[in-house]
């Protein structure tokens, strides 16, 4: 398969590359701002999609490696004075091993209870860090003003991030379609669809889920790093919000669990929701509620996500939108 | 310090009961269809509200404001699983998962905007009762002893009553039940009623000793799915006594270590119980 | 030898489900296994491909011992299965399906290899002309020719069929005879269930017959067929009896 020559190969990278290129063109803080908050929930999305959409296993903890990983990165720049890059890179390790040694306990466990165990994983983690001194319990850590000073000041710093960040969401993008369109997502897939039978065909399952919880862990590690550097501290409240983990799967079945542009439409249109009904005068008040009748709209009538819907609606447009 | 103990044991005892009748609902649900509840929490919740507003409002005792939450809980339970549930429940689990999540976004969404997060609290007191060195608030006990008639209702219902042999039928087996002529729609919603009722009901108890808000449910959700896990999901009777152990647990640690720890205590058994005995501490293998 | 059984028990809770099965099967032979339904035909299945492990017994897959390997490692070692209850992978495209087996089977064939042999593998059983649609999309008839092509395109040494004619009408399973002989005829051996009886006593080298889980005769098919337990085994169903006898 040469997967380059596909048009649903580039169109995610190149709309990822565009956008981002676009916003150190403006230069504004504002615009920085929004859409690294954007950028962020498409990459956390993709990740999620990695593991959900490919295998079929439904992890409410995905936050737990963006608050573990987090944490971790956090503490190796603000009490160890690493670089940005380099604790980034380390909160993303040490979620992927943490996600490997869990993987390989949890991933047993299949449906619901998979469903239920990484519940209690998130809680047990966040009630474990608000304890644990080294991390600062439950008041968390700063980081000292200086820190931003060798990146140029506060506002170079930010927008360092932000770049970093850019580049770790074209790297989940590019992983994802990589996943997909390899012999092992075809396994992944198998797994999905029926997984006692995708053993019989050879595929090593136990070793594959957990390599895919792994692979997908990796990455909020790598953004935590980033989000509580741009915050200039972390708590553990902020940190392991079960409600984030269910907003990322809410955006990968809005737009198309299993595709590569579907967790990045599904991010941009639940924000772009979010953000409407926030200031909207009539809905203000209620904006979650509105947001949940949406979200309950689509599991009844659009199960497949906007991006999967489609596909099946116009097969043509198949290998643009992969 | 025995006595100290025995109190907080006491009262975590007394707290487990309520826990445990909350569980008892989502692990019907779960037993019944296989579908894990997360509009639990804002249900409990809405028990909680039901309860004040009778009390405060209709100036109704908070015992008998109960009765009325109860049927609420049931119908409103109807009203869930006909709109969000019932039209995914053989999809996977993570379209039944989303969809009673998107039940509870609307319930909070809305609960927020009637009722604000600021916290309420039901001015009603019974009392306490002194045993020895033993101090317990009467409302703690009341609730208690409310927690076991309603599963033991439950319990009267499920093994006595034609609904109730049905919904036992459409969990062991709901395409053979089927056959057999039961209606498993009607069933299912019945079902799903009677879970949230008890969920329901025992965010009413809870509110005769707690303040709240509309988040407040939240954490005895979690401590549901913990207690469904220790009892065996899909055990109701189970669910009581993984009750009991929860609050039993929430009694004692904080005499042996800072409270802020009975969490990591508590999800760390959790893992472990789903891990190695996925069936409950009470389940057969 | 291809495959060698020796004394294999498996219990399920209370239930014996097989007790002390013992057969030996050649390279290159058919081997029809036929019984009651309930004998454990199914289970013996299972342990062979190391979906359960069984409490006694060895099997040994071309000199090897695999008793408590994984059904992945088995599979991997040049073992495939078709299903009874047919499980194709839905949400992917009957290509796709074909190419897993080819992907994970006994070559392990990297994607773009994979996507000739599955071709090849869909042409054998005929469904090349479907490789685009969706497996959800099939009718039983070619659900089961895929189970058979995700088989084939492993290119494994034995091939394990479970009861691939049931549900057939006349036309399509003498249809799937003649792929099951073409199969052989590449030098693959087969152990295969099977109801239809004309089938399995046209095809089959040699025949074992299964009850409650005892294997209770083996031989050449019309052997098996004159064997007075069989026909007192066959009787507890008197509508096998009746196909069994119709011969």
């Amino acid at each position: 398969m040469r997967t380059w020559k596909l048009p649903g190969f580039w169109i995610p990278l190149a709309l990822v590359f565009a956008w981002g290129l676009i916003i150190l063109i403006m230069g504004q803080d504002t615009a920085r701002e929004t859409a690294f908050t954007l950028m962020m929930f498409v990459a956390m999305a993709s990740s999620l999609n990695i593991l959900l959409g490919y295998t079929g296993y439904v992890s409410f903890g995905h936050i737990v490696f963006f608050g573990l990983g987090g944490y971790f990165g956090f503490f190796l720049l603000s009490q160890h004075d690493w670089n940005l890059f380099l604790a980034a890179i380390a909160g993303g390790a040490l979620s992927a091993v943490l996600a490997g040694l869990l993987g390989m306990a949890v991933l047993r466990l299949r449906g619901a209870y998979f469903a239920l165990a990484t519940i209690g994983i998130n809680e047990a983690a966040r009630a474990f860090v608000s304890n644990f001194e080294p991390f600062g319990g439950a008041t968390g850590l700063f980081v000292n003003f200086a820190a931003y000073e060798r990146y140029g000041g506060a506002g170079k710093a930010l927008w360092l991030t932000f770049i970093l960040l850019w580049v770790a969401t074209l790297a989940v993008v590019l992983v994802s379609f990589l996943v997909k369109h390899s012999r092992f997502g075809l396994g992944l897939m198998a797994i999905r669809e029926d997984e006692d039978a995708a053993m019989v065909m050879g595929v090593k399952a136990p070793r594959a889920k957990t390599i895919t919880f792994t692979i997908s862990a990796f990455f909020p590690g790598v953004i935590g790093t980033l989000y509580f550097f741009k915050n200039g501290n972390v708590e553990p409240g902020d940190a392991f919000q079960l409600h984030m983990s269910i907003e990322s799967l809410v955006m990968v079945m809005l737009g198309g669990q299993g595709l590569v542009l579907g967790p990045m439409v599904g991010a941009v249109t639940y924000q772009g929701l979010r953000g409407y009904l926030l200031t909207s005068p009539i809905f203000k008040d209620l904006h979650l509620a509105v947001a949940g009748v949406f979200l309950l709209l689509i599991i009844l009538f659009v199960p497949a996500g906007a991006v999967g819907w489609v596909r099946g609606r116009f097969p043509r447009v198949r290998r643009f939108l992969e | 310090m025995l006595g100290q103990l025995l109190s907080s044991l006491t009262d975590g005892l007394l707290l487990g009961f309520v826990y445990g009748l909350a569980a008892v609902g989502l692990s019907l649900i779960w037993g019944v269809m296989t579908v894990i509840n997360l509009a639990h929490g804002p249900v409990i919740a809405l028990g909680m509200f039901g309860t004040y507003l009778l009390f405060l409002k209709g100036g109704c005792n908070p015992y008998l404001a109960l009765l009325a939450v109860a049927g609420m809980g049931l119908v409103f339970g109807f009203l869930i699983y006909g709109v969000a549930v019932h039209r995914v429940l053989n999809a996977p689990h993570l379209s039944t998962l989303l969809a009673t999540f998107a039940v509870n976004m609307i319930l909070i969404g809305v609960g927020t905007a009637v009722f604000t997060t600021s916290p309420h609290n039901i001015d009603f007191s019974l009392g306490s009762l002194e045993v020895g060195p033993i101090t317990v608030p009467a409302t703690r006990l009341v609730a208690a002893l409310g927690a076991i008639l309603f599963t033991a209702a439950l319990y009267l219902f499920l093994y006595f009553t034609r609904p109730g042999k049905a919904i036992r039928a459409v969990a062991n087996n709901r395409k053979a039940a089927e056959l057999m002529g039961i209606p498993s729609a009607w069933i299912l919603a019945l079902s799903f009623g009677l879970g949230t009722m008890l969920a329901a009901v025992a965010g009413g108890l809870i509110s005769t000793f707690f303040p709240f808000t509309i988040l407040s449910g939240g954490p005895y959700e979690l401590k549901s799915f913990v207690i469904c896990v220790l009892g065996g999901l899909g055990n109701p009777l189970g669910a009581l006594i993984g009750g009991l152990l929860l609050g039993g647990l929430e009694g004692l640690i904080p005499t042996f270590m800072p409270v802020s720890w009975v969490p990591v205590v508590e999800f760390g058994l959790f893992i472990l119980v789903l891990l190695f005995k996925p069936s409950g501490l009470l389940g057969a293998k | 030898m291809m495959l060698q059984v020796t004394g294999v028990s498996k219990r399920f809770g209370g239930l014996q489900a097989l007790t002390d099965v013992s057969f030996e099967l050649a390279e290159g032979k058919i081997m029809g296994l036929i019984g009651p339904n309930g004998a454990g035909k199914t289970t013996l299945f299972n342990v062979v491909n190391g979906v359960f492990e069984p409490e006694e017994g060895k099997v040994i897959f071309r000199g090897e011992d695999i008793t408590g390997l994984p059904s992945y490692e088995v599979a991997r070692r040049g073992m495939a299965r078709a299903h009874q209850v047919v499980r194709p992978l839905h949400e992917l495209t009957v290509r796709e399906n074909v190419m897993v087996g080819a992907c994970y089977g006994r070559e392990g064939l990297s994607l773009s290899a994979a996507a000739v042999r599955a071709d090849e593998a869909l042409s054998q059983v005929g469904l090349i002309e479907r490789g685009h649609m969706l497996a959800g999309s099939l009718n039983v008839a070619q659900k089961k020719r895929l189970e058979m092509a995700r088989a084939l395109a492993a290119r494994p040494y034995l091939i394990l069929l479970d009861e691939v004619l049931a549900g057939l009408n006349p036309s399509e399973i003498d249809a799937i005879l003649d792929t099951i002989r073409g199969i052989r005829g590449q030098g693959i051996t087969i152990l295969m269930i099977e109801h239809v009886m004309q089938a399995v006593m046209n095809v089959s080298d040699r025949v074992l017959v299964l009850d409650y889980g005892v294997l209770i005769a083996e031989g050449l098919p019309q052997e098996v067929v004159d064997n007075p337990q069989v026909i007192e085994a066959y009787l507890g169903d008197p509508e096998m009896t009746a196909r069994l006898l119709g011969e």
